[in-house]
């Protein structure tokens, strides 16, 4: 399988990195430091960063839920393996949406930061969701999933509530046009649907952890 | 100083504050040079975006105008909140193209003695056009600084002998679903419909706008009729107008159906109050540089020394 690893995985990974190199990009040239042709962020650079950092977050939050309906559907393990990749890239672009936010739009200002997520309900709710993507980010590690065992899992399902933070973060800002967030909340209502569906088929809660230790093994793969 | 209530609109041009009195601190920082770039404004912009828009004939007004340095054309006229035409700021450029802002009517009735429905000639012909440099501060906390083209607002509205019932106008904007693609879908109640009280109407600052950079409006920027109240936020500029009616009660303008307790009928310009979901106390100035910092927002968005007197006794924060 060293075609995955060598060869798919690299390219998916640069992939993942596209926006944000073009956001780079257009970044620079709006300093007007240095010029990549044709990329431009438009008159107001620094929304177009936030924005974009935020809808990548949330699409790579559902790619990343997308990948155990996969497996079920194709049963094929093939799918985990990108698992990881996409979380983390979830995180990445979770954090950049931070800095651009701080830095770029507040100018620093911290107190400005914490005032915000005081008063205003809708940053609170995704900075809740950002704090909750770091402890999964932080224990993505093979090592940290063999430590925690079970425990790993039940700690991973935290990307549901993440999932959900998020899409009510977006919904939540947008000033009147709710039809973008909406349709991350129907993808975000389909896949959590799927998984309760899947939990009602497969029956009862013992029945549920059989499942569960059949889903720990795919995991290892890609870890491995 | 002016001491004008809220029900006495009548204001001399001898009260306006002259301009250099009311610079803001960063005005005056970039002063010399703003003074320069604003006098070469109406050659500049023939040089660079002479192609497209008939060119007008104005008088610039360095009384009202700002001294800070205008945005370019190119951020102006692409970076706009026009729903009829799309809710991203890139959208009315895209989708205005084929507007048709002529022939163009407007009809103006209600609580006045002439009434009746105007072409857009005959309603602008007894104007001198002016060039006004505001500034442009919206509610979602952005700021521009734009040459407008326009004539007084108050000077088009007297010709219609609004009677003693008059305390409010209102406006409505084109209602064509075919042209304005936007208004096929039900994000804001259509057609977008603005006011002002009679006094604010009349106040010399607020400007009839038919042009920018010394050319015709761009139909995104609101071609070819548009109203510019530069200390209130950006939405009470309602665009692309084909009523105007004198009321006795305050209209019910499209912002504040949409959201009550987010958008107010006054609107004015106040860093003291925040909108419910972010603070209106600093503004991302466009287009300056990219990655400044953020500049305090001034009440009335700088002009409160002509215009506070509008609202003596008001509670700002219940009249927001």
């Amino acid at each position: 399988m060293w075609q995955i690893r060598w060869v798919l995985k690299p390219i998916v990974f640069l992939a993942c990195l596209l926006p944000a190199l073009h956001l780079g990009a257009g970044a620079l040239n709006a300093t007007g430091v240095l010029h990549f042709g044709g990329v431009s962020l438009g008159a107001d650079p620094v929304k177009v960063m936030l924005h974009t950092c935020g809808r990548w977050t949330l699409n790579f939050l559902m790619i990343t839920l997308c990948m155990r309906p996969l497996k079920e559907l194709t049963h094929s393990v093939f799918w985990l393996r990108f698992r990881r990749m996409f979380g983390l890239f979830a995180f990445f672009y979770v954090l950049l949406h931070l800095s651009v936010y701080l830095l770029l739009d507040q100018s620093g200002n911290l107190s400005a930061l914490w005032q915000d997520i005081v008063k205003r309900p809708y940053i609170t709710i995704g900075m809740l969701g950002l704090l909750l993507l770091i402890p999964l980010a932080a224990t993505s590690t093979a090592r940290a999933q063999r430590r925690l065992g079970r425990r790993w899992t039940q700690l991973h399902r935290l990307i549901y509530a993440i999932a959900i933070l998020g899409v009510w973060h977006f919904w939540w800002q947008v000033k009147k046009d709710i039809s973008e967030p909406l349709l991350y909340a129907c993808g975000l209502t389909i896949l959590l649907g799927y998984r309760v569906w899947r939990r009602r088929q497969s029956g009862g809660p013992v029945k549920q952890a059989r499942s569960r230790v059949s889903v720990a093994p795919p995991a290892r793969i890609d870890a491995a | 100083m002016r001491r004008s209530s809220a029900d006495s609109p009548k204001i001399l041009p001898s009260d306006i504050t002259p301009p250099e009195r009311y610079l803001s601190r960063r005005a005056l920082i970039a002063g010399g040079l703003g003074v320069a770039a604003a006098h070469g404004l109406g050659a500049f912009g023939d040089k660079v975006f002479g192609q497209s828009a008939a060119a007008l004939t104005f008088v610039r007004n360095a009384d009202f105008s700002v001294t800070d340095t205008p945005n370019s054309y190119q951020d102006i006229s692409t970076y706009n909140n026009y729903y009829e035409f799309g809710t991203d700021k890139s959208d009315p450029s895209q989708n205005a193209q084929k507007f048709r802002p002529q022939p163009w009517n407007v009809t103006v009735g209600g609580e006045a003695e002439v009434t009746g429905t105007f072409s857009l000639e005959d309603m602008l012909k007894p104007h001198a056009l002016e060039e006004r440099v505001y500034r442009l501060r919206c509610v979602e906390a952005w700021s521009m600084v734009v040459p407008w083209i326009g004539v007084p607002l108050g000077d088009l509205l007297k010709r219609f002998k609004p009677t003693s019932k008059a305390k409010f106008v209102e406006f409505k904007t084109l209602y064509d679903p075919k042209q304005m693609p936007g208004q096929r879908s039900s994000v804001l109640e259509w057609p977008y419909v603005e006011g002002l009280r009679i006094d604010e109407a009349m106040h010399p600052l607020a400007l009839m706008t038919v042009g920018l950079y010394g050319k015709v409006l761009p139909n995104q920027n609101g071609a070819p009729l548009r109203l510019i109240v530069p200390w209130k936020y950006g939405f009470k500029g309602i665009k692309a107008i084909v009523s105007i009616k004198f009321t006795e009660r305050a209209p019910r303008t499209t912002w504040m159906v949409a959201g009550p307790d987010e958008y107010g009928f006054f609107a004015n310009v106040n860093p003291a109050v925040d909108h419910p979901r972010w603070s209106q106390a600093t503004e991302r100035h466009i287009g300056a540089s990219a990655f400044g910092r953020r500049q305090p927002t001034l009440p009335f968005n700088g002009y409160a020394a002509q215009v506070a007197g509008l609202y003596s006794g008001m509670d700002l924060r219940k009249y927001f």
